[in-house]
């Protein structure tokens, strides 16, 4: 060893910066939602070691929860909207560009603006694609006469299917068209039709709700069904597959949903929530399987595809776990501990990873759902803790609902704040 | 340079910004029981809370001995191990 050598270690045991400045690696995380926006303030706060980088294009976060609650008249956009200054003050390098590919083998990210960042791990957290025309018609011109209002953007979608509502007349239609799973949020569309009908109920009483399913069931569905009886009896119509619920056609001239079945259903209106797909940056790369979605490690999060790419948020599949945002939270922090520990060459840690998913269903009505979910003993799949977990209690419980409607504001609150704090 | 590894590693166990981290387990405590699980609006603190009474509070709720809205369903998927480490973390925690 050199004197200037052992002089440096020497001074690196009373300079923890030289020590960092040692041993710093490169996290990049693309995307800055629930997942991408926890894996960045989680890896600062836990480990200063890590150069955190993320890359996202928009300046701002509009979130989808609550986006249901503007649509009621509950919340403001900007109540929802978050800025990354956070994650900057928090040592985060915030690069407000696209990712266009990953090159995994020379571990590097190419942006839209010509740049290229390496990494040493990488977190892909890029959130949903809609499937444009897997319903016939439903393209982005579409959206703007029957919006989606599923992946918020700058909240426009959002804002676009409020002043629908507000312009409709008393006695209308307002008609959803709902996939089948898996797709982002799923007790979200229920939620949707709830928000709307508080709205409704109040300043258009006369109006009705037409929710049009692919699906035979949903989450919740008892509790909402309840609350729909109890707070809006005779407003909302639900219509599963198996009564001709699936829409397979749009017409956004006439303002037309078409079934299966050949059903033609004309509205005022017209909430189009399309099938989904892991976003497209995670198909370029040859991380989805089949299903469109992303296969992944129940331990790492790193993709089956290719190791050192964690995927976390609504892009992968994992397992019976719910595509929510305390998901892409909690999954995030785990990809992140897993992506320190190989940096380090120690094994991953233990996994727990944890849900729950409330929902507005009107005044001071709140219902959940709670998962505990693990690795099994192979580590081959995510599995439920038995006997944990599940929704909330049903019967005439106003206090259970609006202590329940009281910690959704909490946790929207506190995991916002663990984001982008 | 071997006789410096220990001492690094040290070092790191003993600074603060890492040590006051809650363990992975407690993670989700935070995204609803606020930063650190100082409270946040309707939903009670737990940080600064004597370690022996969270435990002993979560295993009511792990029973069904105490009335509960969620925690009951949330404490059920969870170990004594990691209820121990969750509860020796928020007990550290100032109010």
């Amino acid at each position: 060893m050199t004197t200037t050598r052992r002089a440096l270690l020497g001074a690196a045991i009373t300079a923890p910066a030289l020590v960092q400045a040692q041993t710093q690696a490169r996290l990049l995380i693309i995307g800055g939602g629930f997942g991408g926006a926890t894996a960045a303030n989680f890896a600062r706060r836990t480990y200063p070691w890590l150069q955190v980088t993320l890359v996202e294009p928009k300046t701002s976060f509009v979130t989808c929860p609550y986006g249901n609650l503007v649509l009621g008249g509950f919340r403001q956009i900007a109540d929802i909207t978050h800025s990354y200054d956070g994650l900057r003050a928090r040592g985060v390098t915030v690069v407000h560009d696209w990712a266009t590919g990953i090159d995994a083998n020379a571990r590097s990210v190419r942006l839209q603006g010509g740049q290229s960042l390496g990494y040493d791990r990488l977190i892909l957290s890029p959130g949903i694609a809609l499937r444009w025309g897997a319903i016939e018609g439903y393209d982005e011109a579409a959206a703007q006469t029957m919006p989606h209002a599923w992946v918020p953007g700058d909240g426009a979608q959002t804002l676009l299917l409020r002043r629908q509502l507000e312009a409709m007349p008393d006695g209308g239609v307002v008609g959803l068209a709902i996939p089948g799973n898996p797709f982002r949020c799923p007790p979200g569309p229920y939620e949707r039709i709830s928000m709307i009908a508080a709205y409704l109920k109040r300043h258009k009483p006369r109006s009705k709700i037409l929710a049009l399913d692919a699906k035979e069931a949903f989450s919740k569905q008892g509790l909402f069904q309840d609350a729909w009886a109890a707070l809006y009896p005779g407003m909302i119509e639900w219509v599963p597959a198996s009564r001709d619920g699936r829409v397979v056609r749009v017409d956004p001239r006439a303002m037309e949903f078409e079934t299966e079945f050949g059903t033609r259903h004309k509205l005022d209106v017209a909430n189009v929530i399309p099938p989904q797909s892991a976003a497209r940056i995670a198909a370029d790369v040859g991380l989805t399987d089949n299903s469109g979605w992303v296969p992944v490690n129940p331990v790492t999060f790193e993709a089956r595809a290719a190791a050192n790419i964690h995927v976390v948020g609504d892009a992968n599949i994992p397992g019976p776990m719910p595509k929510s945002g305390f998901v892409a939270n909690t999954t995030a922090k785990q990809a992140v501990a897993a992506a320190a520990a190989a940096l380090r060459g120690e094994a991953a840690p233990e996994a727990v990873y944890f849900n729950t998913c409330y929902s507005h269903v009107g005044d001071d009505y709140g219902i959940s759902v709670v998962g505990v979910f693990r690795p099994n003993a192979e580590a081959t799949a995510i599995v439920e803790v038995p006997n944990s977990g599940g929704v909330s209690p049903r019967g005439n419980l106003p206090d259970q609902r609006r202590l329940e409607a009281t910690y959704a504001d909490s946790w929207y609150a506190s995991i916002t704040q663990d984001m982008f704090g | 340079m071997r006789l410096f590894i220990p001492a690094i590693a040290a070092l790191v166990l003993a600074a603060p910004a890492w040590a006051q981290n809650a363990p992975l387990a407690a993670q989700a405590c935070l995204s609803c029981h606020g930063a650190n699980g100082a409270g946040q609006g309707g939903v009670p603190g737990l940080a600064g809370r004597d370690r022996a009474e969270l435990v002993a509070l979560m295993a009511a709720f792990r029973a069904n001995e105490r009335p509960a809205t969620i925690m009951g369903r949330i404490t059920r998927g969870y170990s004594e191990a990691e209820i121990a480490a969750s509860a020796e973390y928020f007990s550290r925690q100032g109010r």
